[in-house]
């Protein structure tokens, strides 16, 4: 698990970011790491949560100020054996996570294929690192294409705009194979033990990887416009998709097989030039790959790639089409393009397979299972796409507070409490509190309330069993079945 | 597997599936599997396929057996072979405490018995799974049908499959799940996990199976094959077999005064939302948010008045079958729970309607009406559950009409579904179900918004 | 959760302490019960870190590895908990009850007596929750394909002899606990909470602690304080009042104690000092008794508490399906099968599912049937109805040879359930098995009208005592009384094609 924080801020900030960074008291801000991407799953209508996550509040330390801290915590015995195992993976050059994801992604390259680990600049700042991985992301491509290597990413660092407002990913590991393919590597802790694993977090390891690959797509997205930008023409990168274990039937016709030309290596200089040059790699992408929620989940529609590739994957849903199910809409139409078609372009190559690496048995041998992240995909994009904007929100603060000195003036957002907070969030007892104190029903849980429709707290639903509704007839069934 | 061809070269939607069923009986009849595996989207022809294909292989001089799911399916599908063919001597297979149907028996070719070896001879025997279980000390039938193979759990094709050698198993994929009630993750993973459907575990022992797909819809009209195929088919697309304009339902005016039990304003919705309907095939009629009990009184009226207005305006339905008046026959009322379908029933009595098919989504799969009228599973709930964001679900609420479909609901969906939690657990190994139920639940109501009434 | 356990829940938050769910007890619990508290390595597989076990609760045993990472130490504390354990277990395979039943030769057709063994009583471990079980479940995966010195071929690693035969129990019990009414391994939170509903969640009724403060707050205090107090309330030090249940420790206590405890026992070993290795594993023994005591306690609090409600009327015979499946496991091991695969077979899977589903549909009839707090679930959701016989009626069926007794018995209640004339409901707690059918409903009045159907014996009249009288209070179920058959299954050397063909 990743508790880093950003070190240094290195480009100027946006009037938001301002806000936020006032917001956290000057403190650097957290990247959206596990436990808050699990937080957003399990609370995904929250206020709350959502504005301390946008500003990368540590929720921790402000729960302790709050004076109901978390009981989150991990066993040191925990972290040694986590670090252990990670250790292992990454010795000699990630050797062993190599060799694991020869066997699993591509059986048939050879062995032989050089493997580049670059280095990501780990110790700058998350603008720098942004920028250092989306170079290194596109040289990877082009050593693939050229030399057919294996480049394995160590903790890259992407960013990914959340309702308006960027916030860091550090996925464990990237890897891009010699067939050009992009797979999102989840390293666990957790055992697969006897070919199964715990399904709950099985799940959160698969939305993580999820949330990894929009943002990878939103880089390609970037990387083919910036080639755009540079004058070297659309949509150079071509992906195989097809010719990995994840390539699946594709909805008919929108088979997303691009016909070939060659690596951008100058799309990558572009951006390479722009952080070397003191320019802001973000603002050198800017023109195309505007900062809007829908632009996240569709960044072939914003890009000229698109133009390359016509109809493909849009699926028009209108009846107004001819044609049979299948006829191109224009981009930024209304109507639904299947959530699950693949997107053109060099986001095409990020698969939707991710790799999860976990310790077999009861050994601390590593394993890799493939999991497929079409639905998580298709999820957490209408989830960003669909998100109340951090602006919004922050309406309801006033507008110089600092959490760091006034803790309780993160009452006046909106909380949405429910028991399933306790193992997400690190706020769930202050909010607790704040729901019995209002007599809440979902502190009994979320089905409770589903029981009791309009009535939402426990003091109106025991006055209800005096009526004559079902909670009345409950209530005397109760009473008769007791009194025996 | 079947693909569509792209549009420029496109032979008819008769065609199209023509050549899908020939490629489905010779696999069934001589195909180097065992096994024939074929995937049929709402209203594509699945009852039909299934006739005929008895049909060939009796003619063949084979003995045929046929499995389904629950006895009122098996009384269809003997009804439906006797009429195709009244020659034919079928054999109605049942257990001592479910006598067969009225409609299997009226005809003189059908033969019921609750023993096997009554039936043994005879060219089709029928009946359901559980019955079949219990069939022993006989040999086995060369071919079997399997029908709504997708509903069938895997244990119990482990216990029918000693009974036949070869089958075809058809079914709709996009429809509900079976279940257990009790938790089953010990055998989650496991290409045998005897909870999960039949087709799956087949389909993992028999990776040479390519499931074959019946490619058009000829129940659902243009206006609504796009959207349930990209909503709940996304990686097996099928069209409608008619072109927009084929299918018209035409209304009476509004102008019989409503009864005395329907408000005038919440009938000028109703008329409202009907007219949309007629035009465009969907209609939402959406009443202000509020928080409710399932049986929802409100929306519950709302739903008996799309219904009642309906039949007191009258119209006709034109389509490639000819016309035909809308009659209380011809439509039916999708909900989630069955209190809620009760209340509408009672709702509906008041108004005085009667003969209106009211029932849930479990039990309207495989039904075929021109208009339905659906109470959304989620409309007044503060929150949704796995239950009501079970894909199948809503898939056979959307995908049961000729002409138009009529949603009603309460605002505010949509707020619910984005503060919904997305923890569905993951396990490995395990073939992901498509679509997500959360993210098709969206889709649908985006696409509905289009249709929208409001009623106050 | 159903309406009733909503409002269960909604009145113990007003009461303040957690409101009966049951007016009897569902579950066997044994006169003096076999309690385990296992504590799990952080960060490790199934590897177990402490025990605290035994019948007497004044008298617990204490077992620790001392450095879990060991696995000599590891397999000597399993040793161990086999030396502790394995006599008690197969204290019960030596008391049996001979039973004989009449078995037709397939081949001949003749009819023979077999006699069969049913030990009379058998083990019960009690456990803090689902997740000691789900620990023990580990243990016996990793234990029972070990091999031993006394193996033909031992391997680099054997084990203590004992040791794959706990592994063996601890499987099987696990695998047990898996079916629906079984009491050989029970979870205490999980038995509390359904006999209880807390003015909390059922999230945070996993919380044994909090759990037991909701049940019996300490006098004067109300549940949600003591129920958070046990839950988070820590010293100053930042160590939690009350330790949690375990398996997991609470990770400052790791941090804080255990793990400097751990480091200064390595140093010792690692200086060969024996003396001194002794006192530091002491050292790691006292502080891990000291979180283990409390949780003791706790369970035979949750098993005083249990104790206080009479068992239910068929609490003995779901009992005695756990006699059976515990002299099965006996006899398995005593003609020396080998143990229990990694993965269910296709037939094996299917055949444990069917198991489960018919015995969770035969524990929801029990209970409806022994608990009217259970039947009031089923009458809410109009799946049954109780009321007072208003009259009856003699009638006959005469259509047959000789008459048949139908009366006509009329029953006025306040239920509403979902019953149309014609549909067949069934007696609950009758002399006999008995099928009625609904001839005519005043839903008004609260008046249902029906014809008995069976269970009146075979005369024209019927057997005294078979049809309610007026006044007396009836109860019908719109469900079956007793679970179906499960339909038979291949063996698994004829599964079929589609299913993979028999198992290799
Ligand atoms: S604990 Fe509070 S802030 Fe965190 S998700 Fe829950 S309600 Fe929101």
């Amino acid at each position: 698990m990743d508790h880093s924080t950003h070190a240094r801020v290195d480009q100027p900030l946006t009037p938001l970011e301002t806000r936020l960074a006032a917001l956290r008291g000057g403190a650097a801000a957290r990247n959206m790491d596990a436990r808050a991407l699990a937080a957003l799953a399990a609370n995904p209508g929250c206020d709350r949560r959502a504005v301390l996550d946008a500003a990368g509040v540590d929720k921790a330390a402000l729960a302790t100020r709050l004076g109901s801290p978390a009981t989150f915590g991990q066993s040191p015995f925990a972290i040694t054996r986590g670090l252990v195992f990670e250790r292992r993976l990454r010795a000699e050059r990630c050797a062993e996570l190599v060799a694991l994801l020869r066997t699993e992604l591509l059986p048939e390259a050879t062995a032989q294929s050089p493997v580049e680990v670059p280095d990501l600049l780990p110790s700058e700042g998350p603008a720098v690192r942004a920028a250092r991985t989306r170079v290194a992301l596109a040289e990877a491509t082009a050593n693939a294409a050229a030399g057919r290597a294996w480049t394995l990413l160590d903790r890259p660092l992407l960013r990914l705009d959340v309702a308006g407002s960027t916030v860091s990913l550090e996925p464990d590991a990237i890897v891009i194979g010699p067939d050009g393919r992009w797979t999102v590597v989840e390293i666990k802790s957790f055992p697969i033990l006897d070919g199964s694993a715990d399904p709950t977090k099985v799940g959160a390891a698969a939305r993580q990887a999820a949330v990894y690959v929009l943002a990878l797509r939103t880089t390609a997205a970037a990387l083919d416009a910036a080639a755009a930008t540079a004058q070297i023409g659309p949509g150079l990168v071509h992906p195989r998709p097809g010719t990995g274990p994840a390539a699946r039937p594709h909805p008919s016709g929108a088979s997303a097989d691009v016909p070939g030309a060659d690596v951008p290596r100058a799309a990558a200089h572009a951006a390479a030039d722009a952080v070397g040059s003191g320019l802001s790699p973000a603002d050198a992408t800017t023109p195309a790959a505007p900062r809007l929620p829908t632009a996240v989940g569709l960044p072939s529609a914003a890009t000229s790639a698109s133009a390359a590739t016509p109809g493909a994957g849009a699926v028009a849903a209108g009846g107004t089409a001819s044609g049979g199910p299948e006829a191109a809409l224009p981009a930024g139409a209304a109507a639904h393009a299947s959530p699950y078609a693949e997107p053109v372009g060099l986001a095409a190559a990020v698969r939707t397979t991710g790799l999860l690496v976990c310790p077999r048995d009861f050994s601390n041998v590593a394993v890799a299972a493939p999991l497929d992240l079409r639905k998580q995909l298709a999820v957490t994009r209408r989830q960003l796409a669909r998100m109340t904007r951090i602006e919004t929100l922050l309406a309801a603060l006033p507008e110089t507070v600092r959490l760091d000195e006034a803790p309780e003036a993160v009452d006046t957002l909106a909380h949405a409490y429910a028991p399933e907070c306790l193992a997400a969030c690190e706020l769930a007892f202050h909010c607790r509190t704040q729901a019995r104190a209002a007599g809440a029903v979902e502190v009994l849980g979320r089905g409770v309330r589903g029981e009791l429709g309009s009535l939402t707290t426990v003091e109106a639903a025991l006055e209800a069993t005096a009526g004559d509704g079902a909670l009345a007839r409950a209530a005397r069934l109760r009473e008769e079945a007791l009194a025996r | 597997m079947t693909t569509l061809p792209t549009p420029a070269a496109s032979p008819s939607p008769g065609e199209q599936a023509d050549a899908a069923v020939a490629a489905i009986l010779a696999s069934a009849l001589h195909g180097g599997e065992r096994g024939t595996v074929v995937d049929s989207p709402p209203g594509a022809g699945k009852s039909t396929l299934v006739v005929k294909a008895a049909r060939e292989l009796v003619v063949t001089g084979e003995r045929l057996m046929i499995v389904a799911q629950t006895n009122s399916q098996v009384d269809d599908l003997v009804d439906r072979l006797a009429q195709a063919d009244p020659g034919l001597a079928v054999g109605r297979l049942h257990g001592s405490d479910a006598l067969p149907g009225e409609i299997a028996m009226r005809h003189p070719g059908v033969v019921a018995s609750t023993k096997v070896a009554d039936l043994r001879e005879l060219p089709v025997v029928v009946a359901t799974a559980a019955k079949w279980q219990w069939v022993k000390d006989t040999d086995p039938w060369h071919h079997a049908i399997v029908d709504e193979a997708y509903q069938m759990r895997s244990d119990a094709l482990l216990a029918v499959a000693r009974l036949f050698e070869r089958a075809l198993f058809v079914g709709d994929p996009g429809q509900l799940d079976p279940f257990s009630i009790v938790g089953t993750d010990d055998w989650a993973g496991l290409h045998h996990d005897p909870s999960q459907s039949a087709v799956v575990t087949l389909l993992a022992h028999n990776p040479g199976i390519v499931p074959h797909r019946l490619p058009v819809s000829w129940r659902l009209p243009a206006s609504a094959a796009p959207l349930v195929s990209d909503a709940f088919y996304p990686f097996t697309p099928f069209r409608a077999g008619t072109e927009p304009g084929d299918r018209l339902l035409e209304l009476g005016p509004a102008t019989p005064p409503p009864p005395p039990g329907l408000a005038p304003s919440l009938a000028r919705a109703a008329d409202e939302v009907l007219d949309v309907a007629a035009e465009s095939g969907w209609g939402l009629l959406e009443l202000p948010a509020r928080l409710t009990v399932r049986t929802d009184p409100e929306a519950v009226a709302a739903v008996a008045a799309v219904v009642a207005r309906l039949l007191a305006r009258g119209g006709e339905t034109r389509s490639e079958r000819g016309s035909a008046p809308v009659d209380a026959g011809r439509i039916a009322v999708g909900t989630a729970h069955r209190d809620q379908a009760a209340a509408v029933r009672g709702a509906l009595a008041a108004l005085g309607v009667t003969d209106v098919t009211v029932d849930t989504a479990n039990r309207l799969q495989g039904r075929e009406y021109d208009v339905t009228v659906v109470l959304h599973p989620l409309s007044g709930r503060p929150d949704a559950t796995a239950f009501h964001l079970e894909t199948g679900r809503l898939c056979v609420l959307a995908s049961r009409h000729r002409h138009a479909c009529i949603v009603v609901t309460r605002a505010g969906i949509p707020e619910l579904l984005d503060a919904h939690p997305s923890t569905e657990p993951v396990q490995l190994g395990v073939v992901s179900k498509f679509p997500d139920g959360w993210e098709a639940n969206h889709a649908v109501l985006e696409h509905l918004r289009r249709h929208r009434v409001a009623a106050r | 959760m159903s309406l009733l356990t909503t409002l269960a829940r909604l009145e113990a938050v007003r009461a303040g302490v957690a409101q009966p769910l049951a007016t009897v007890r569902h579950r066997h619990l044994a006169e003096r019960p076999f309690v385990l508290v296992p504590l799990a390595a952080a960060g490790e597989t199934g590897a177990p870190l402490a025990v605290l076990l035994g019948q007497d609760r004044e008298n617990p045993r204490l077992l620790t590895v001392p450095q879990p990472l060991d696995r000599d130490l590891r397999f000597a504390f399993l040793a161990r908990l086999g030396d502790e354990l394995l006599p008690y277990l197969e204290s019960f395979g030596a008391d049996v009850e001979l039973l004989e039943r009449s078995v037709k030769d397939p081949e001949s057709g003749e009819k023979t007596v077999e006699v069969r063994e049913l030990c009379a009583d058998a083990p019960q471990l009690v456990v803090p929750n689902p997740g000691a079980m789900e620990l023990l479940g580990l243990v016996g995966r990793s234990t029972r394909f070990r091999r031993t010195a006394e193996d033909v071929d031992p391997g680099p690693y054997p084990v203590p002899a004992r040791v794959p035969l706990l592994g063996r129990w601890l499987t099987h019990l696990s695998e047990r606990s898996n079916v629906p009414g079984s009491s050989l391994l029970l979870p205490l939170t999980t038995t509390l909470s359904r006999h209880w509903a807390t003015g909390q969640s059922s999230l945070e009724d996993a919380h044994l602690g909090a759990l037991l403060a909701w049940i019996a707050p300490p006098p004067g205090e109300r549940g949600e304080r003591a129920a958070s107090r046990a839950e988070n309330g820590r010293d100053e030090r930042g160590r939690l009042l009350v330790p949690p249940a375990g398996p997991a420790t609470d990770p400052a206590f790791d941090s804080l104690l255990l793990s400097p405890a751990v480091t200064r026992y390595d140093a010792a070993r690692a200086a060969q000092d024996e003396r001194l290795t002794r006192a530091r594993a002491e050292e790691i023994d006292a502080l891990l008794e000291s979180v283990l005591l409390p949780v003791w306690h706790q369970v035979w609090q949750g098993v005083d508490l249990l104790r206080t409600l009479p068992p239910a009327a068929h609490v003995v015979e779901r009992w005695e399906s756990d006699r059976w499946s515990y002299t099965g496991h006996r006899d398995r091991v005593a003609a020396g099968e080998p143990p229990q695969p990694l993965r269910d077979d296709a037939v094996t899977a299917a055949r444990k599912l069917a198991q489960r589903e018919r015995e969770q549909v035969r524990l929801d009839l029990e209970e409806a049937l022994d608990d009217p707090l259970a039947m009031a679930e089923h009458r809410l959701a109009g799946q049954a109805f109780a009321g007072e016989v208003v009259e009856v009626l003699p009638a006959y069926d005469t259509s047959g040879r000789s008459p048949k007794p139908r009366p006509l018995v009329t029953v006025r209640t306040e239920d509403r359930p979902h019953l149309d004339p014609g549909g067949e409901v069934h007696r609950a707690a009758g002399p006999a098995a008995q099928r009625a059918e609904l001839v005519q409903l005043d839903a008004e009045a609260g008046l249902l009208t029906l014809r008995l159907l069976s269970g009146m014996g075979r005369k024209k009249e019927p057997e005294p005592g078979t049809v309610p009288e007026a006044g007396e209070q009836v109860c019908f179920t719109l469900f079956e009384l007793s679970a179906r058959q499960s339909a038979p299954l291949p063996e698994p050397e004829d599964t079929p094609w589609t299913h993979g063909g028999p198992p290799r």
